[in-house]
């Protein structure tokens, strides 16, 4: 027994630290993946404005899933920040300064800022409440944007806002190549710093708190403080998200606050899987591609399909579609393995 | 200044019925439905339909306005909800706000997007006076209907032999099957008599509340709002809940336009914030 006793530390610290440092290794796909989306203006020239709004939307889907997919703070009022985000920048190039990054610097600040001082308020009680408070929060925004109307432009959103040159030397197209491109770049710098915050020890312990809040606090997890700077974190990613929005769209209206935003969030990463980092870009490009064909169809009653997706999702199509993923994914590994033994 | 505190009452009232039915399914069961409003719509659309197109009087709906959407509910929750019940909140939010969105766009292809408008009897038009304070007649009528439901209710869920087994069932599932009652069936009853009592909420408000195919989400809130910040522990808790909120929003929105539902939402959040289980329930 003694033995036994003597030889786990040791053991088990080297064991998390090759955990860690495995997760933080580069695989072939994930280098294919971003080689890719950085060809994509040579290979689909003409899908840049959607491919934009597909990159927005997964830095989106990126921020909730922080939360959801590592911590389990179930959010359905993610749009809170995405349009703390998107008006900071926007009323920040209306009245202060035109260049993109400032502004995205100032969106992400207020943006966190907000999520830093809400965060408090989804550290106590269980699911409901914190579905409630997080949608009572983006009710309460969406409120007051729209009484503030002075500020805000209310149902008329922001108009007039013109955007200086990225770095001061490309200015935003008509095809959005810059617009997609700035998206992408914001995307993959943000997306490399949750992908090692996730493979590190604060990661592990978010994910250990999500599994088990009791148990990881008995083992010394501080779970508030956890939770407070993980909820900052991804609010400060929405308020990314929202500025790009903003800036590459130069408009910003009450739209951006809407439940449905926060609605079709959760779907973005239920679809490509929580808890991976890679669900939400998939489930974006998945939503994107679907919510265009669909709208190209029934441009009115495309939340009809949307709604059904959800339900069958639930009811057991979730199951079907992983299990799909999975195996393509073993089937890839099987090919690349005999490639390279 | 009364007249406020009797329509603030009278929604309220309004309120509770319509969300009673989901404080028996999320308060007692644990399950979270959003969905709940959509059964609302429905009997509104009911009653709608039955004025408009086959000119049946008002108060001659109102049973139909309960017994379609029931049925719908029972339907629904033998084939599609059951399996939810074992899910995680996440799939149960997932999966009703689905059925949310496919409710209001598909009745908005069937019905149109507009706002529906009826027109109510002539004995229930207008108001009164009492003590120099006006009180309408139709919310008078609104307030009689739900205190009656509200008694019956009560009575039914502590007094009743169904009341004690659904309770049981809710408390502990496996020990209530064990005693020889059908879980199955009382929930699928309970379901529907929430549901019927929405559908019931709902040709009530079409009145007070308006009706059109964004019902469903409009109010979604509201109803949440009645269950979690009255606690999930009974019926008295969302009653006094939905009362509270009737009056802080009608006054609010009388005396601070501007605002808006703002009022209410920092109602909420600031229950929540300091009693998560909600303000009259203890932590089970």
């Amino acid at each position: 027994m003694t033995v036994a006793l003597d030889t786990p530390r040791p053991a088990l610290s080297d064991l998390v630290g090759k955990t860690l440092s495995l997760r933080r290794r580069w695989k072939l796909g994930e280098v294919v993946f971003w080689g890719l989306t950085a060809a994509a203006p040579f290979l689909l020239p003409r899908g840049m404005l959607l491919l934009n709004e597909v990159a927005i939307l997964a830095l989106f889907a990126l921020s909730l899933d922080l939360i959801l997919g590592f911590a389990g703070i179930v959010s359905l009022g993610h749009a809170t920040f995405l349009g703390a985000g998107a008006y900071a920048a926007g009323l920040f190039a209306l009245h202060v300064n035109a260049d993109p990054l400032t502004g995205l610097v100032v969106a992400v600040l207020a943006a966190a800022l907000l999520g830093f001082l809400t965060s408090f308020l989804v550290l106590r009680g269980t699911d409901l409440t914190r579905l409630m408070v997080t949608l009572g929060i983006a009710l309460l925004l969406f409120e007051l944007a729209n009484s503030f109307s002075t500020i805000t432009g209310g149902a008329d959103g922001l108009q007039g806002i013109s955007m200086g040159p990225l770095l001061g030397l490309f200015p935003f197209d008509l095809q959005g190549r810059t617009a997609y491109l700035y998206s992408l770049s914001v995307l993959f710098v943000l997306f490399l710093a949750a992908r090692r915050m996730m493979a590190s020890p604060f990661g592990l312990s978010l994910r250990a708190i999500r599994d088990n809040p009791l148990r990881a606090s008995a083992t010394g997890v501080a779970i508030n403080g956890r939770i407070v700077m993980v909820y900052t974190i991804a609010a400060a990613y929405a308020g990314a998200a929202g500025a790009l929005m903003a800036q590459t769209t130069q408009f910003v209206s009450l739209d951006v606050l809407e439940f449905h935003r926060s609605a079709d969030l959760m779907l973005v990463v239920i679809i490509g899987g929580a808890g991976w980092l890679y669900g939400g870009i998939i489930g974006a490009i998945l939503f994107k591609v679907l919510q265009d064909a669909i709208s190209l169809a029934t441009p009115q009653y495309w939340q009809f399909w949307i709604g059904l997706l959800l339900v069958v999702f639930v009811l057991g199509g979730r199951e079907i579609l992983h299990g799909l993923l999975a195996r393509s994914r073993a089937a890839l590994a099987k090919l690349v393995s005999r490639r390279a033994p | 200044m009364l007249t406020i505190l009797f329509d603030g009452v009278a929604y309220g009232m309004l309120l509770f019925i319509l969300a009673s039915g989901l404080a028996v399914t999320l308060g007692l069961m644990n399950f979270v439905n959003l969905a709940h409003g959509a059964f609302a719509m429905a009997g509104g659309y009911v009653t709608v339909v039955l004025m408009q197109r086959y000119d049946v009087p008002f108060v001659a709906t109102l049973p139909f306005a309960f017994l379609v959407p029931a049925a719908i509910g029972a339907v629904l929750e033998r084939t599609i909800y059951r399996p939810m019940y074992a899910k995680s909140h996440l799939d149960q939010v997932l999966f009703s706000i689905g059925l949310v969105f496919m409710v209001v766009a598909a009745v908005d292809y069937v019905m149109g997007s507009q706002q529906q408008l009826i027109r109510l009897p002539a004995w229930l038009q207008g108001r009164f006076d009492i003590a120099g304070i006006g009180i309408g007649r139709y919310r008078s009528f609104v307030i009689a209907i739900c205190v009656a439901l509200t008694i019956a209710l009560q009575y039914v869920l502590v007094r009743t032999r169904f009341g004690s087994r659904l309770r049981a069932a809710v408390d502990d599932q496996q020990v209530a099957r064990g005693l020889g009652i059908n879980v199955g069936v009382i929930f699928s009853l309970t379901f529907a008599v929430g549901s019927g009592l929405a559908g019931l909420g709902g040709a009530l408000g079409v009145e007070m509340l308006g009706l059109d195919p964004t019902f469903p989400l409009k109010f979604m809130i509201y109803f949440l709002i009645v269950v979690t910040v009255g606690g999930r522990s009974g019926l008295t808790g969302p009653f006094t809940a939905a009362l509270l909120i009737g009056v802080v929003d009608v006054a609010g929105k009388y005396y601070v336009p501007q605002l808006g539902a703002f009022l209410i939402y920092a109602l909420m959040v600031a229950v929540l914030f300091l009693r998560p289980q909600g303000l009259f329930a203890v932590p089970r």
